[in-house]
């Protein structure tokens, strides 16, 4: 439209623009700057101009990579955990959620079915995590996992505390025989992801098979293809882009992660994540140089989701 | 907006079967279909069987919560009880913290809604240099995880406290523990989404009703405020219900801005809770249930916007 003054854009945006620029940023610059300075440089650039001696170049990523404390800020383990957060809990929900999608799709109680699931996206974390507590719970009096486990005739297992590999609880192979991340406390906190997630993926992934058109279903199967063969052929191409949506959100909430694990174990036995660790150096510690490092490796690891995302708008853009 | 999950959809087509089936055919037909039924079943109780053995215990006595287990309320079922609530709603503020998170989420979600839909607006239906250069930075901030931004935040909020009280509210005017400090935070947080998805939405608003608007004299206030803001009614109450939900169930900006625990929301309260009495069930459950309860109300009464905020911009974390 034409007829405006040139700064009545500005006058709609400057709002937005402000708060975006103050609170998301500025910081992100920032916190750059911060990763290069010494523990107490919270102001990042003003302190680096006050005092260039603060400035400790590599040190506090030279931290992260060497993990000389591990028993008090396990970098590797963080590390590793993320990663296995980003594989397990992406790679349980959007299959999870797609079952759920095409299973309910076939019942007439759909609606009431696909509500049960995605009930926990409306709550907190916070409160997942009081549920969860209570359903991990060791005594076998209350916790209702570890009841049913010890109705089966086996014992009780601490599974927020548990570092054994997943078969532990159900073998008799004894604790510790983990390697890296595939603990029994990560398996439980990765669970609650996935009961949290699952509604996500199934309402996305559910939406996507609606678009499906029945027509090309009945053809396929007029010419003879068999369930699976539908599956396989027909409405996994189909949904790929959807289920390449559902998957990066998956990926963002999997690296974010920190609530969860905060109010469930608060990193102990070794089930920290970056976004935790980042949380006790920075504001338990006082380690603010490495704390914003932690940061920048998160930020690091969602770049090629920026991308992707960015990559996307603008196709639609050009598709408009 | 496809994929309405209040809707029932897929039962079979109904003109062929209006001549009578035999009835071995139907008991075949529904045998047949007997394991679907049954994981359908199944897979809906585990995933609702947490979220009631939580609501039920709240209302067990409370010796009995933390000596036997949920299931044991259904051989006695006489003996529930309001006094978990009671005692977490008195002794351990959850009043007061119930109060604090209705503070801190309402003018949040409403700034958000606001100054998103001045800035979509100008991003959708003005022309003006770097437009397309500036929505990219705001699709790209998106994604930035908020632990990148916490520390100059805080660093921000140190430096330039107000540190007078806050008149009705409590806490101080800016900085942290301050109200307003933290509406900005989530304020800012919530943009780069709902600029996006509104921006979204008002771009696929026919052109013709705007430019007949404009050639009439309409000043871009009129058409905002009279043609733009109503005609995008279920994008905005998608974004509402998002934005809320995400205010009200947020934990790591709290624990960061809100230092004064007087004015700690509902969730720090619960993480506190849950850090002294690990294994009180009987006042984490009951606590844990009054944070939900708004959630699920909103959820239950406007699930249809609910799934069209999440179908309409799933890039949020």
């Amino acid at each position: 439209m034409i007829g405006r003054r040139w700064w009545t854009p500005w006058i709609w945006l400057s709002p937005a623009v402000v708060l975006v620029s103050v609170f998301l940023l500025y910081p992100v610059l920032n916190t750059f700057v911060t990763s290069f300075m010494d523990a107490d440089s919270a102001g990042g650039i003003w302190d680096l101009i006050d005092d260039p001696d603060k400035f400790v170049g590599l040190d506090n990523y030279e931290f992260i990579i060497d993990n000389p404390r591990p028993l008090v800020s396990n970098t590797h383990a963080a590390l590793y955990n993320n990663a296995f957060w980003l594989i397990v809990f992406t790679g349980l929900t959007v299959p999870i959620g797609l079952l759920f999608a095409m299973l309910a799709a076939r019942v007439r109680y759909e609606a009431v079915a696909k509500s049960t699931i995605f009930i926990p996206m409306a709550i907190s974390f916070v409160a997942a995590s009081v549920i969860w507590r209570f359903m991990y719970e060791f005594n076998p009096d209350v916790g209702t996992i570890n009841a049913l486990k010890t109705a089966a005739g086996s014992d009780s297992t601490a599974w927020l505390l548990d570092r054994g590999s997943p078969q532990t609880p159900f073998t008799d192979a004894g604790p510790d025989t983990a390697w890296g991340p595939l603990q029994v406390n990560n398996f439980a906190l990765v669970m609650v992801g996935v009961w949290m997630w699952a509604g996500f993926a199934m309402v996305v992934l559910s939406a996507g098979l609606k678009g499906i058109s029945t027509e090309v279903l009945e053809a396929a199967r007029v010419d003879g293809a068999g369930e699976w063969q539908i599956f396989r052929r027909i409405i996994l191409p189909i949904l790929s882009p959807t289920i390449v949506v559902v998957a990066t959100t998956l990926v963002i909430q999997a690296l974010k992660k920190f609530d969860l694990v905060w109010v469930m174990t608060g990193g102990r036995a070794e089930t920290d994540v970056v976004a935790t660790l980042f949380y006790t150096e920075a504001f338990r510690q006082g380690e603010f140089g490495r704390g914003a490092a932690l940061a920048v490796v998160l930020l690091m690891w969602v770049v090629p989701i920026m991308v992707i995302s960015i990559r996307r708008f603008q196709f639609q853009e050009e598709t408009r | 907006m496809a994929g309405n999950a209040g809707e029932v959809s897929d039962a079979a087509p109904a003109p062929l079967r209006v001549r009578r089936q035999p009835v071995a055919a139907i008991l075949r037909r529904t045998f047949r279909r007997l394991p679907l039924h049954l994981l359908v079943i199944f897979l809906a109780l585990l995933w609702s069987i947490p979220t009631l053995a939580l609501l039920l215990s709240s209302f067990r006595e409370p010796g009995d919560v933390v000596t036997s287990g949920w299931w044991n309320a259904f051989t006695h079922p006489f003996d529930l009880t309001l006094a978990n609530y009671e005692d977490v709603l008195t002794t351990r503020s959850m009043d007061r913290a119930f109060i604090n998170s209705l503070i801190i989420t309402i003018p949040s979600t409403f700034f958000v809604v606001l100054v998103a839909a001045f800035a979509a607006y100008a991003f959708a239906w003005m022309q003006f240099p770097g437009r397309n250069a500036l929505f990219i930075v705001m699709v790209g901030l998106l994604v930035v995880p908020l632990q990148m931004t916490l520390i100059p935040v805080l660093r921000l909020y140190t430096d330039l406290t107000i540190d007078a009280e806050m008149p009705l509210l409590g806490g101080r005017v800016f900085g942290t523990s301050s109200y307003i400090g933290i509406w900005m935070a989530h304020t800012a947080y919530g943009l780069p989404f709902a600029v996006y998805l509104l921006r979204n939405f008002f771009g696929s608003i026919p052109r013709d009703i705007l430019e007949s608007a404009y050639i009439d004299g309409a000043s871009d206030a009129r058409i905002f405020f009279r043609l733009i803001i109503p005609l995008s009614m279920p994008a905005i109450a998608a974004l509402t219900i998002f934005q809320f939900l995400w205010v009200w169930n947020d934990l790591l900006v709290s624990l960061i801005l809100l230092g004064d625990p007087e004015l700690a929301p509902m969730t720090l309260r619960i993480s506190s809770l849950v850090s002294s009495f690990g294994t009180q069930y009987q006042l984490l459950t009951a606590a844990a249930f009054i944070s939900m309860a708004l959630p699920l109300a909103i959820f239950f009464a406007l699930q249809r916007y609910f799934v069209q905020g999440i179908l309409a911009g799933s890039v949020k974390g």
